[in-house]
């Protein structure tokens, strides 16, 4: 019983065997996080290191967090205050970590593939926690997770994905994860936010009219525009954007259903969601941060390494 | 293949390690259950049937606890988890664990430490159905015990259930 991959590069590589275990190995993490002592020996004999070298608040600390509550030993490392800073390679860096008897790595990178990168040289298994405008699989996991907790099921849930699509790593692993699990998919936003071959690649449906997927979708994952890799304007102004593709209370009252909201945060208030929204009823966002921890603990679990006789 | 016992005697031995379990816990005052998951909990689910006959359903306090994150031999296999429930605090109670075949001990010391971490106990206890005895690996014993049987360590006991092979009987191979 283990996955197929060594590594989680991203959901591209998964199977929907593998999604599955470790969805419901998850369930049972989430247990564990609400006994008296949130915490099982598991991964007692293993020491993970968690590469950063982008920022980040919730993926870093629901690592380490769930790294902990598996008894790991952790180490912890910001490009900023590091070596990095004075030049040394990315492989350089890793090595030398590699060499102090590191058995984990967790690593999230501005640039796409880095991950993969890594992968192709170093024995130790590589968690992605973001890489460029790739993968954030861990996301997607923690996503579907939630999903499946709120409405009870992922095959046949209809999903609309809103907002930044093209530089969105959240989307993308979204993607992946929904149309392996059998899932619909509406993707919404600005078209200078939604990639061209999008619709072909993945057979989603793509509209550029907000409420129209929200009168479609059960669960609408709204994602943040991601304005530090935007270098050039791809829409008018905030204001614009909020007015224009922004979920607010009003568009919420005026279609004739309930659905889900989902943010993987951090939120632009009144940008891409409105806080009357954001902390309204029918959102999950805490709920998604709560399930990160007991979904990375799965993965962490299930990747953790064997002996070489098994 | 040899028998260990029949449906019928099966029947029987439920009954008694519920009566057993009575008589040192008297309406299990104080007391809860906790079957082991998955296989413990085929025999659980008889125990506490049983005791329904012979005292109020709410005087039962029954969960289910799985202990594979506290396994010792996890580099060498990971296994399946399974829902662990244990809708009440265990702070303070006497504790009866219950499951299948008691054999090296080792699945017992992973639930003791499992236990540890929902509360401190007042006293933990275990209820068998089958003894390996002269086959321990830690010095852990059974304070309830269905039967007891020597074994071969390359020997293999089978115990099945309805629910999960259609028939109740144990086997030894």
């Amino acid at each position: 019983m283990k996955l197929s991959s060594k590594n989680l590069l991203g959901i591209k590589d998964l199977s929907r065997e593998d999604i599955q275990l470790i969805l419901s190995t998850a369930s049972q993490f989430k247990e564990v996080l609400q006994r008296p002592v949130k915490k099982v020996p598991s991964l007692r004999d293993v020491t993970i290191v968690n590469l950063f070298y982008e920022n980040s608040t919730r993926t870093r600390f629901s690592f380490e967090l769930a790294e902990r509550r598996l008894s790991a030993d952790v180490l912890n490392f910001a490009a900023g205050t590091s070596s990095a800073a004075k030049g040394e390679t990315l492989l350089d860096t890793v090595n030398n970590i590699l060499s102090m008897k590191v058995d984990m790595v967790v690593m999230r990178h501005s640039a796409t593939g880095a991950p993969h990168f890594l992968a192709q040289h170093i024995p130790a298994a590589i968690v992605n926690a973001g890489d460029g405008i790739n993968e954030h699989p861990t996301q997607a996991l923690l996503d579907a997770y939630s999903m499946q907790e709120k409405t009870g099921r992922l095959e046949g849930l209809k999903v609309a994905i809103i907002g930044d699509i093209m530089h969105s790593r959240v989307a993308l692993s979204n993607i992946y994860l929904l149309t392996k699990m059998g899932a619909e998919i509406t993707i919404a936003g600005p078209p200078t936010l939604i990639p061209k071959y999008l619709q072909e690649a993945f057979n989603v449906n793509v509209t550029y009219n907000v409420k129209e997927a929200l009168q479609w979708c059960d669960v609408a994952n709204v994602l943040r525009i991601q304005l530090e890799r935007q270098n050039q304007p791809l829409f008018s102004s905030l204001r614009e954007y909020n007015l224009a593709y922004g979920i607010k209370r009003s568009l919420l009252d005026s279609i004739d259903k309930d659905i889900v909201i989902m943010h993987p945060g951090p939120i632009n208030r009144g940008v891409e969601l409105d806080s009357d929204v954001a902390d309204g009823p029918y959102s999950i966002i805490l709920n998604q941060v709560e399930n990160g921890v007991a979904v990375r603990m799965a993965v962490l679990y299930l990747l953790s390494p064997q002996s070489a006789n098994s | 293949m040899k028998s260990i016992l029949t449906k019928n005697q099966i029947k029987l031995t439920v009954k008694r390690l519920a009566h057993q379990i009575l008589e040192n816990h008297l309406n299990l005052e104080n007391t809860v259950l906790i079957g082991i998951q998955p296989r413990g909990i085929f025999l659980s689910d008889r125990i506490v049937d049983e005791l329904k006959n012979l005292i109020p359903s709410d005087k039962i306090l029954y969960g289910r606890l799985d202990i594979t994150f506290y396994r010792d031999d996890i580099r060498e296999e990971l296994k399946l988890a399974n829902a662990t429930k244990i809708p009440f605090s265990t702070a303070g109670k006497n504790i009866v664990i219950i499951d299948d075949v008691l054999w090296t001990g080792r699945t017992i010391r992973s639930a003791l430490d499992a236990l540890i971490d929902f509360g401190r106990p007042q006293k933990v206890e275990l209820c068998v159905l089958i003894d390996r005895r002269f086959s321990r690996e830690l010095p852990i014993q059974a304070d309830y015990v269905g039967r007891a049987i020597d074994t071969f360590p390359s020997q293999k006991v089978y115990v099945r259930w309805q629910e999960n092979h259609g028939g109740d009987e144990v086997i030894l191979e």
